[in-house]
């Protein structure tokens, strides 16, 4: 399992590739968040990050079959259509491999320490929470 | 009792500062307790803890509710809710 919080960009058939290792593994799903419209900084909490979601990847772990798995997620300055975050999830079936992936972007999307700050021509401003991000991690619980 | 403080983000710009070391008097003893004691500072410390305002908190780097007890050394770090992903 691969945690990394990084400025620099990624490659997804890399990740994908270091991940598929296995000869048990039979499907990956990944997901790759990008930049929408605005040029943003991302701050993050160094510490707190890592540790948030190697427990979040933890968790998918003990709820589903995850052969192996890689999160990045990058922080500071970040152009429109930059990649932001990937979540890529080894499994022996596709349906645990999804469900695992989904499970943990939206677990991170509520509890990782990361804050936008958006940069318009007006100028600059944190992105506030949204509730339908807190309702998507919620529906797991059920 | 001497705690670390961290802000991070909207806090951390709005009160000018990422941090301090501080030495709480004895009645404070929860999360919810530092941050009235923040508050009561005034100015951009009474604006940034109003009880209207959506502030969240971590002790030694794990997210916790305001009812969470505090102890000497601890790392408290006061944030917004996050935005990440």
């Amino acid at each position: 399992m691969k945690v990394s919080v990084q400025r620099e960009d990624f490659d997804l058939g890399t990740e994908v590739k270091a991940i598929s290792r296995s000869t048990k593994t039979g499907a990956v799903a990944s997901f790759i968040g990008l930049v929408r419209d605005v040029r943003m900084t991302l701050e993050h909490y160094p510490g707190m990050t890592e540790s948030s979601i190697r427990k979040i990847v933890d968790e998918a772990a003990g709820r589903w079959n995850v052969m192996d798995c890689t999160v990045i997620h990058r922080y500071g300055d970040l152009e429109p259509n930059d990649p932001i975050v990937l979540v890529a999830v080894a499994s022996a079936h596709r349906g645990d491999a999804f469900a695992a992936c989904e499970f943990i972007m939206d677990y991170l999307k509520t509890q990782a320490p990361f804050w936008k700050k958006e940069h318009h021509a007006a100028g600059a401003s944190w992105v506030e929470a949204r509730g339908s991000d807190d309702e998507a991690a919620e529906r797991w619980r059920k | 009792m001497k705690v670390r403080l961290l802000f991070f983000a909207s806090l951390r710009e709005s009160l000018g500062t990422a941090g301090e070391e501080l030495d709480l008097p004895p009645t404070v003893t929860t999360v919810g307790s530092v941050r009235e004691h923040l508050r009561s500072r005034g100015g951009a410390w009474a604006d940034v803890f109003a009880p209207a305002r959506n502030v969240r908190a971590a002790i030694n780097q794990e997210m916790v509710q305001v009812g969470a007890s505090i102890k000497a050394g601890d790392e408290i770090a006061f944030f917004p809710p996050v935005t990440g992903g």
